[in-house]
């Protein structure tokens, strides 16, 4: 069989890891991508409503900066994230903003002058300035406290995989499309590279590489209802998980999406709230307000959707042969908003419900949309348990979300986290002891295991069906594993996992190709993705509280004396029918922003003993540097630009409102 | 949706897939006939999944976003290139035809490379901003633009680069190399755009040729089957006649010189 060799090997053509594979071959190392699929329909594609980066253009922009994007975004993971990594993000959002316009993404430009605009389902007349014309604008989004998400009308991510993908075909980076890592090369303590499944031929080879960065998004098709991809299984995490030695991070914190169109669960963007768009329930109520009197229908997601299945739970919902949903209504904004500004989900409503958004309301319900967690990392995208592997946005656990991720923070974190990771991978194959030290009968061996697999699933006579497994597993997540949970509920979930993972053990196909064989690739993927949701199933049954998107219903505070810390889930061996978990604490004492009110949903929470000395160690710092500017200030109490690449620091230029004078 | 009580009456659906694996060419490409029963809201994605869960394993077709936005699933549905993701079948008869789209090398059944020929068209077009500076200053305001401009652009930059337009056009049957409307569309789009420093001299030298603008004999299949609604015919035209006449213009320069 096959050995290929390569400097970085990037697991997966999305942003993240496109933007990743750039940055490396910039600093002259060899990078080689594996996709699925051709890089421009990954999944980043689907990133619709916009990437937060506080440019602060427009109006209701003006006082944004790194240090309002730490805190919403630090707010709305519910302290569950990683604060100096969350401030190396916001730092760099506004660079990667600059660059993609570099590159060719149309953003959406700020229009001075007067314009109307809705807010708080009122029409209003809002002026932007002179200074800003021509800039990028920004539209509103959940859970934050400025209007901060650039965006391409309702096509962001599409933009943005276009512009990206189109320079590494620019840089001559070589994409193997349709090209799946079935299993890491390591030699238990250093990772080298994958074993590669061509898709088309069902050839087996091997890519050795120094670094090896998994970049292959999120796994929301552990669900039935998800707005992802059907590329988005999760069988990356599993990558990773399956060597024994990586862990992956807070599988528990998986996000739903308050706007999945009923009932297939295809994205309506949060762009329709930001603009003004209003939740109805069947008797045509906005009721959001009577929840959420601070933020209503922008309170962050988590929120939102527990409040919308509230309100079904009280029969409020609309009733249909296929179960209730609610309305969102974004009539009030317009035809000619929507056209613009709206577009995909103008046409979304059409070819899918044959409905007209700007006269009709749309159906929606919530639908699994984002894995905070994924392969646990240091700051520099490294796994702890594995060197010189490497994990990139929604796959990774770098951890700017916590347990909730604001909109357009993820399509942010892709290109920032490719950028940030991309060159300390850089650095790391810069090293000497990074060398390609593993043997070629190590590199063989694992080939012959993994044809072996395949052989086994093809001709080992196996009675199950694995797309049975699957879709049971998908009912199993959605029913017990979703926005509200309980232990007893979780620890039914965790038990039939468990059982059909011994069943997958026993796939058998009934198509024997070795070659372009759906129904073979859906019987190895399927094992993958059963141990990835007992990593989502138990790490939401030990969890004992209620964090950010994990909502426990018997534990319905957030615990941060019990539970400020990150689950490390790991899977030492094969035969395991669970995960190993383990938990990393958070530092109260070295954190920016310590636990609190996050300014809108659950106001009762069980403090940290630390919180308050902490608290009390902030102010006496603000009390020391009364007058100081905000970067002084801001590196008193936790200093992070050290830890950015050389190449990325510095400061941020923003306009200046002659209002506002001269301070930054 | 509102009548929660009535039980619908569906329609049996047949839909006949044309089938072959070039791998195993010793099977001939043949229609395959699949019998499935309608359901409210089905799509093609539904009941091509239906079809290989529940009869056929082995069936090949490709879907990603199954929202009409990927362009991985474009195919010939009933003879027109369309995305099977977001056609409902309530809208055709109770037989669907189905083929890969042509032009595109065949990967099994409904599975074609568009991958591979759009790299290729990248490669040779050259799909990026050729940028005056190699290295902006991260850390300065962005470069101003025109929000009219900016608009312009995205108008063209929404190609999802699906394939429907080559599946749908006459001069690719001919002419293998023809960059067709999705490549032409692309210069349109680089040369709106003031990122990129490119003149239309450069431009001649990709496309004003018969495998560029000159080869499109205006049938304008790619206009009609476009799943964007992309101006493909205003873009092509004009297109043509600037390429013209910086043919015009570079032939008078030459016969100046000489």
């Amino acid at each position: 069989m096959r050995i290929d060799y390569t400097d970085v090997l990037v697991i997966g053509g999305g942003l993240a890891g496109l933007r990743a594979a750039i940055a490396a071959k910039r600093r002259g190392h060899d990078a080689v991508i594996l996709s699925l699929v051709p890089p421009k329909r990954s999944h980043s594609a689907a990133a619709a409503g916009g990437m937060q980066a506080s440019l602060a253009n427009v109006i209701e922009a003006s006082g944004d900066n790194e240090d309002v994007h730490f805190a919403d975004t630090v707010r709305g993971g519910d302290w569950g994230a990683d604060q100096e990594v969350v401030r190396m993000f916001v730092d760099t959002a506004p660079k990667a903003a600059r660059e993609l316009a570099a590159w060719g993404v149309p953003w959406t430009r700020v229009q001075q002058g007067n314009r109307e605009t809705v807010i708080n389902g009122k029409k209003v007349v809002i002026s932007e300035s002179k200074e800003a014309h021509g800039l990028i604008a920004q539209r509103n989004f959940g859970g934050t406290s400025k209007w901060r998400c650039a965006y391409v009308s309702d096509s962001t991510g599409h933009a943005m995989i276009y512009a990206v993908s189109d320079q590494t075909i620019a840089a001559n980076i070589p994409v193997r499309e349709r090209a799946e890592a079935i299993a890491l090369i390591h030699d238990g303590g250093h990772c080298f590279g994958a074993v590669v499944r061509d898709l088309i031929s069902g050839e087996l080879y091997a890519y050795v590489a120094k670094a090896t960065v998994i970049a292959t998004g999120g796994a929301g098709r552990l669900y039935r209802v998800t707005t992802n991809a059907v590329i988005c299984d999760g069988t990356g995490a599993a990558l990773a998980l399956e060597t024994g030695q990586a862990a992956l991070g807070n599988m528990e914190a998986i996000q739903f999406h308050p706007t999945g169109l009923f009932p297939s669960g295809i994205l309506i963007t949060e762009g329709c709230r930001g603009d003004g768009g209003l939740l109805r329930d069947a008797d045509g109520h906005r009721f959001m307000p009577d929840y959420e009197p601070e933020k209503k229908e922008l309170a962050s997601r988590d929120v939102v959707s527990r409040d919308m299945l509230d309100h079904v739970k009280k029969g409020k919902g609309v009733k249909t042969r296929l179960g209730d949903h609610l309305w969102l209504d974004i009539t009030l904004l317009g035809r000619a908003h929507i056209e613009r500004n709206l577009r995909d989900v103008h046409e979304i409503c059409r070819y899918f419900l044959d409905i007209d958004p700007a006269k009709d309301l749309i159906p929606v319900m919530p639908a699994q949309h984002y894995t905070m967690g994924g392969v646990r990392t240091n700051f520099k995208g490294e796994s702890q348990g594995l060197r010189g592997l490497f994990a990139v946005g929604e796959a990774s656990c770098w951890d700017i979300h916590g347990f909730n991720r604001l909109g357009g923070n993820s399509v942010a974190e892709t290109v920032v986290a490719g950028m940030i990771v991309g060159e300390f991978i850089a650095d790391f194959c810069d090293r000497v002891d990074s060398d390609i030290t593993i043997t070629t009968s190590l590199v063989h061996e694992f080939l012959g295991r993994e044809q072996a697999r395949i052989d086994r699933l093809a001709d080992g006579g196996g009675s199950e069906d694995a797309s049975r497994l699957q879709q049971r597993m998908q009912e199993v997540m959605t029913e017990k594993v979703g926005v509200f949970r309980d232990g007893r509920t979780l620890a039914a979930a965790v038990d039939e996992l468990q059982r059909l993972l011994v069943r997958s053990r026993n796939i058998g196909l009934r198509n024997r190709s070795r070659g372009a064989n759906p129904e073979l690739a859906t019987a190895y993927r399927t094992q993958k993705m059963l141990k990835v949701a007992l990593c989502v199933a138990a790490g939401a049954l030990a969890r004992t509280e209620s964090r950010g998107a994990h909502h426990r219903e018997d534990f319905p505070r957030r615990d941060d004396a019990k539970w400020l810390n990150r689950t490390l889930a790991t899977w030492p061996n094969e035969a395991d029918i669970s995960p190993t978990l383990k938990y990393e604490p958070l530092d109260v004492m070295r954190m920016e922003l310590p636990p609190g009110w996050r300014g809108y949903g659950a106001k009762d929470f069980i403090p940290n003993p630390g919180s308050a000395r902490r608290s009390a160690e902030i102010e006496a710092i603000k009390q020391k540097l009364a007058g100081a500017d905000r970067f002084t200030m801001q590196a008193a109490l936790m200093s992070y630009e050290q830890l950015l690449p050389a190449r990325l620091r510095g400061r941020n230029e923003r306009i200046v409102l002659p209002s506002e004078g001269a301070s930054p | 949706m509102t009548e929660a009580t009535q039980a619908p009456v569906h329609r049996q659906l047949t839909i006949n897939v044309l089938r072959y694996e070039p791998r195993t060419p010793e099977r001939p490409a043949r229609m395959e006939a699949f019998r499935i029963e309608e359901a409210d809201g089905m799509t093609l994605y539904i009941a091509l999944n239906e079809i290989r869960e529940t009869l056929d394993p082995s069936l090949n077709f490709d879907f990603v976003c199954r929202a009409g936005i990927c362009g991985s699933c474009g195919m010939l549905i009933n003879g027109r290139p369309g995305l099977a993701c977001r056609t409902l079948t309530k809208d055709l008869g109770p037989n669907i035809n189905l083929a890969p789209l042509p032009a595109f090398e065949l990967i099994s059944d409904l599975s074609v490379n568009t991958g591979k020929w759009m790299r290729g068209m990248s490669e040779r077009l050259q799909t990026w901003i050729h940028a005056r500076q190699q290295e902006v200053d991260l850390c300065r305001l962005e470069e101003r633009m025109d929000p009219a401009v900016a608009e312009q652009i995205y108008e063209l930059d929404r190609c999802i680069e699906c394939g429907c337009c080559i599946g749908a056009c006459g001069t690719v049957q001919m002419r293998k190399d023809f960059v067709g409307a999705v490549g032409l569309n692309k210069i349109a789009r680089f040369r709106l755009d003031p990122r990129d420093h490119r003149t239309d001299e450069d431009y001649f030298e990709l496309i004003g040729d018969d495998d560029g603008v000159f080869g499109c004999m205006a049938l304008l299949g790619c206009h009609d089957v476009c799943p964007k609604q992309l101006p493909l015919q205003t873009q092509i035209a004009f297109l043509r006649r600037k390429m013209l006449l910086n043919g015009l213009n570079s032939a008078a320069k030459k016969g100046r010189n000489k």
